[in-house]
C-alpha cells in the first residue's frame, strides 16, 4: 500500500524506527485505526501497535521527525508521546528468565510424575530402578536450572547472616534430590524426585506471576510518563533551532519555549511574555504572569508564549535537582520494608530447621541408626517446605493488583500493597490531585452559535486552554462551525472568518485575573474563563476513606485561599504555602507520632514526600518524578481508585494471613506423619499440591469482590 | 518393558519438543502483546489495496 513512497525512501535514506506511548486506546477500533491511519501517511512505511504496553511502533523515513507523528496520531484523535527508554527499567528479562524456568520444571514435573505414578502403583524390581534413574536423569539438570532463583537469593540472605523464605526452600530441594540421588545409587527405599520439581514449579509460578504483575504495572506507568523538559529548542547562533537534550542544556544557551512547552533549565526571560503554569513545581494553581527578565524555573509549563529564557542553571543545579537530592533522601526509610513473606520466614525456617533436628536427635535416642533417623529428619523438612508459604502471598497479591488495574489503578509491587494496607492516615496534596489539574472551561457563557464557532477555532490550536475548551465542546456534542482561513498568532490567539464576519480566540485585552480567553464574533465579545475544579468524586471518595477509618487532610503548597476554598467544600483540615522541605516535615512528625501516613500527590514538590511517606498514590497527570516516587499511579478523572486501593490492600492481607494460616494447618496435619516415619512420596506429594491448589483457590476469591 | 523401551524416549522427546516450542515462541514475541491479540481478532479485514 505504501509502496511508491517505499521507493522514494529507499533512495533518501535507511527508514528509521520510533516508539510512542499512546494511552488513550481502549479497543479493537483504536488498533485498526492507529496502524491504517499512519500507514496512509507519506513517509510512513508500517505501524504496529502493542496494545498491552499503549505503544506503538512506526518505521518511516527520517524525512519525518517525533512531532511530526505526534501531530498525525493527534489527527486520528490520539494524544501520543515519542517514548525514550521507559525509566523505571525493564523487569521484562527477570520474567522472562522465570518463565523459563517454570515451563522446564512444568516439563520435568510431568515425566517425572509419569514415572512416578507407576512406581506408586506398584511397578517393582528393575522396572522401578530403571524408573529412579530415568527420574534422577530428567529431575538433576530441571532442579540446577530451574532452581537458580532460589538458590541464589538464599545463598545472598545467608551471606549476610539473614534467612529468607528462599533459604528453606532451598535446603528442602536440594536435601530432597541428593536423598533420593542416594537412594536411586542404592536401590531401595523411596525417591522425592517428584516433590522436589513440583514445589520448584508451583513456586516458579508464584515468582513469575508476581514479577508479571509488576512488569504489566510498569509498562502501564511507563507509557504514562510524560517527555515534560526533557529537551529544548535551543537558539543557534545563525538564528535556526536545535533540539538539545536536558542535560546537555549549558548556562548562556538561550530556549525557545512556546505555549504547552515544559521548561528544560531555569533561566531569565530574554525576550517576550506571557503565562507560566507553576503547579508542577509549587502547587500554585493560578498562572504566573511572565516578561522580560523574570526569573523561571524548570519543570514550570508556558501556557502563553512564545518567550526567549537565557539559561541560568542547568540540570544538576536547577530546583528540581534540589528537589531530587531531597527524595532520595526521604526513600531511604522505606527500603528498609520488610515484607510479610520474609517476616514469616524468619519465624518458619528456624521453627522447621530445630523440627527436623529433634526429629533426627528423637529417633537416634529411640534407637533408629543414623540413616534412618536423616532418612526422616529430609522427610519433615520435604514435607514442611513452604510450598503454601510460597505461593500464599504473591497469589493474593497478583489478584488484587489485577482487580485494581481493572479499577483505574497501577500498583507497582507487592511490597506496595502490604504498605498500603497499613496507612492510618492520608495526605492530600490539592492542585492536579483533589482538583483535575488543568483548566476547565465555564461554558455557561456561550450561546450555540458561539460555541460552534469557539470549537472550529480552539479545535486547530495547541494552547492548553484551546485543548480544554474544545475537549469540553465536543464531549457536550458541539458540532464545528465552517470557519474558514483560520490562523495561529503565537501569544495573540486564532482568528479566522466565519460566513463574511471575522471571528476570533485569543487572550483578553485587559489583565483578567484568572485564566481566560475572548472570544470575538465580529464586534460582539464574550470572556469565557477557566478554572481548575474539583474531582466530581474527591468528597465520596474521601468518605470511603473515612470509613476505612482514615482522616484526610490537604497539604498544599498553593494560596492560603484557593487551599482554604478545596478544604471547606470537602470539609478536611488544610495547611497551605507548604515547600517540599514543610511536607517533608509534617510527615517526619506524623511519622515519630507512630502513624503511618499516605501521600497522595502530582506535583514534582511532591516528589520527597510521596518517597518519604508509608506508601504513596499518584495521579496518571503527574509529573515524572512524582509517578516515579509513589507506589501506585491511578489514571483517569475520578479520585475513588484511591479508596478502593486501601480497601482492597486491607482485604488481600486479610487473605494472605488466611492463607498462612492454612498453610499453618497442613503442617499441623503433615508434620506427625513426617515424625511418625510414614510419609512416603505418594503422601508428600498430595499433600504438596493439595495444600497449593488450597492456597491459590482462597486467594482468586480477591477477584470476586464486589465494592 | 520392551514396550517402554520405546514409549518413554517417545514420551520424553514429545515433551522436549513442546518445550523447545515455547523457548521458541517466547524469544519469537508471542506473548509480548496478550491483550492486542484478543482484540485485533476483532478487527475487520478491510481491503488494503485501496
Amino acid at each position: 500500500m505504501t509502496a511508491p513512497f517505499r521507493q522514494q525512501d529507499l533512495e533518501d535514506s535507511a527508514l528509521v524506527d520510533t516508539r510512542l506511548t499512546v494511552p488513550g486506546m481502549r479497543c479493537a477500533g483504536c488498533i485498526a485505526k492507529i496502524e491504517r491511519g499512519l500507514a496512509e501517511i507519506e513517509g510512513i512505511d508500517a505501524a504496529r501497535v502493542n496494545f498491552s504496553a499503549k505503544r506503538v511502533a512506526v518505521r518511516h523515513s527520517p524525512r519525518l521527525d517525533q512531532g511530526d507523528l505526534v501531530e498525525a496520531l493527534r489527527h486520528l484523535g490520539f494524544e501520543a508521546q515519542a517514548l525514550a527508554e521507559n525509566p523505571l527499567g525493564s523487569n521484562d528479562k527477570e520474567s522472562r528468565a522465570l518463565l523459563r524456568a517454570l515451563a522446564v520444571a512444568g516439563f520435568g514435573m510431568m515425566n517425572i510424575m509419569l514415572l512416578s505414578v507407576s512406581v506408586w502403583s506398584g511397578a517393582g524390581g528393575v522396572t522401578r530402578d530403571l524408573f529412579h534413574w530415568l527420574s534422577a536423569i530428567i529431575a538433576l539438570p530441571v532442579v540446577a536450572y530451574s532452581g537458580r532463583t532460589f538458590f541464589a537469593s538464599a545463598w545472598m540472605a545467608l551471606r549476610y547472616g539473614r534467612t529468607n523464605m528462599d533459604v528453606p526452600i532451598s535446603i528442602g530441594v536440594l536435601l530432597a534430590t541428593g536423598l533420593s540421588v542416594y537412594e536411586t545409587f542404592a536401590g531401595e527405599g523411596h525417591a522425592y524426585f517428584d516433590s522436589a520439581v513440583m514445589l520448584l514449579f508451583f513456586l516458579l509460578a508464584g515468582r513469575a506471576l508476581d514479577a508479571t504483575m509488576r512488569t504489566k504495572t510498569r509498562a502501564g506507568i511507563g507509557a504514562l510518563l510524560s517527555k515534560m523538559g526533557k529537551s529544548a529548542r535551543v537558539l543557534g547562533p545563525d538564528g535556526g533551532t536545535s533540539e538539545i537534550k536536558a542535560e546537555n542544556l549549558q548556562p548562556g544557551m538561550v530556549m525557545v519555549v512556546a505555549s504547552g512547552d515544559a521548561l528544560a533549565a531555569d533561566g531569565v526571560i530574554e525576550k517576550g511574555r506571557g503565562s507560566l503554569d507553576n503547579s508542577m513545581l509549587t502547587g500554585e494553581s493560578d498562572p504566573e504572569p511572565v516578561e522580560t527578565g523574570s526569573v523561571v524555573h524548570a519543570g514550570a509549563i508556558a501556557l502563553s508564549g512564545p518567550m526567549e529564557v537565557r539559561v541560568t542553571a542547568a540540570s544538576s543545579d536547577t530546583v528540581i535537582a534540589e528537589i531530587a537530592r531531597l527524595m532520595d533522601e526521604a526513600g531511604q526509610s522505606r527500603s528498609r520494608y520488610t515484607r510479610i513473606a520474609d517476616r514469616a520466614s524468619r519465624l518458619y525456617a528456624p521453627a522447621v530447621h530445630s523440627l527436623a533436628l529433634l526429629a533426627f536427635l528423637g529417633w537416634m535416642l529411640a534407637g533408629a541408626g543414623w540413616y534412618q533417623s536423616l532418612v526422616i529428619a529430609i522427610a519433615v523438612l520435604i514435607i514442611t517446605c513452604p510450598c503454601a508459604m510460597g505461593l500464599a502471598v504473591p497469589a493474593a497479591q497478583v489478584v488484587t493488583s489485577g482487580a485494581l488495574i481493572k479499577r483505574g489503578l497501577l500498583v507497582k509491587d507487592g511490597s506496595a500493597l502490604e504498605r498500603l494496607a497499613e496507612v492510618d492516615i492520608a495526605i492530600f496534596d490539592k492542585t492536579g490531585t483533589l482538583t483535575l489539574g488543568e483548566p476547565q472551561a465555564d461554558l455557561s457563557p456561550l450561546g450555540e452559535k458561539q460555541r460552534q464557532v469557539a470549537l472550529a477555532l480552539a479545535q486547530t490550536s495547541r494552547h492548553p486552554l484551546s485543548r480544554s475548551l474544545a475537549d469540553a465542546l465536543k464531549s457536550e456534542g458541539t458540532r464545528p462551525a465552517q470557519v474558514e482561513d483560520i490562523a495561529e498568532v503565537e501569544g495573540q490567539g486564532l482568528a479566522g472568518t466565519w460566513q463574511g464576519t471575522p471571528v476570533s480566540l485569543g487572550r483578553p485585552d485587559e489583565e483578567t485575573t484568572g485564566m481566560a480567553s475572548l472570544l470575538r464574533i465580529g464586534p460582539e465579545e464574550t470572556i469565557i474563563t477557566f478554572a481548575d475544579g474539583l474531582r466530581a468524586d474527591a468528597k465520596e471518595a474521601l468518605a470511603k476513606l473515612a470509613e476505612q477509618g482514615i482522616l484526610s487532610r490537604i497539604l498544599s503548597g498553593d494560596r492560603q485561599g484557593a487551599v482554604e476554598a478545596v478544604a471547606k467544600a470537602l470539609d478536611v483540615p488544610a495547611t497551605a504555602l507548604a515547600k517540599p522541605q514543610d511536607k517533608l516535615a509534617l510527615l517526619e512528625d506524623l511519622r515519630s507520632k507512630g502513624q503511618k501516613v499516605l501521600m497522595v500527590g502530582d506535583g514534582i514538590n511532591d516528589g520527597p514526600a510521596l518517597a518519604a511517606a508509608h506508601a504513596s498514590i499518584a495521579p496518571g497527570t503527574a509529573s515524572d518524578v512524582s509517578q516515579q516516587a509513589a507506589d501506585a499511579v491511578f489514571t483517569g478523572k475520578a479520585l475513588m481508585p484511591v479508596a478502593l486501593a486501601i480497601s482492597h490492600a486491607r482485604r488481600c492481607m486479610a487473605i494472605v494471613r488466611q492463607n498462612f494460616g492454612l498453610a499453618v494447618v497442613y503442617n499441623i496435619c503433615a508434620v506427625p506423619l513426617a515424625l511418625a516415619a510414614i510419609v512416603t512420596p505418594l503422601i508428600a506429594a498430595i499433600a504438596m499440591s493439595g495444600s497449593s491448589l488450597i492456597v491459590v483457590g482462597n486467594s482468586l476469591r480477591l477477584a470476586r469482590v464486589k465494592e | 518393558m520392551s514396550g517402554l523401551l520405546v514409549l518413554i524416549p517417545i514420551a520424553l522427546g514429545l515433551g522436549l519438543l513442546g518445550l523447545a516450542m515455547f523457548f521458541w515462541a517466547m524469544r519469537d514475541g508471542q506473548f509480548e502483546d496478550l491483550d492486542g491479540a484478543a482484540q485485533r481478532i476483532l478487527i475487520d479485514d478491510e481491503d488494503e489495496e485501496e
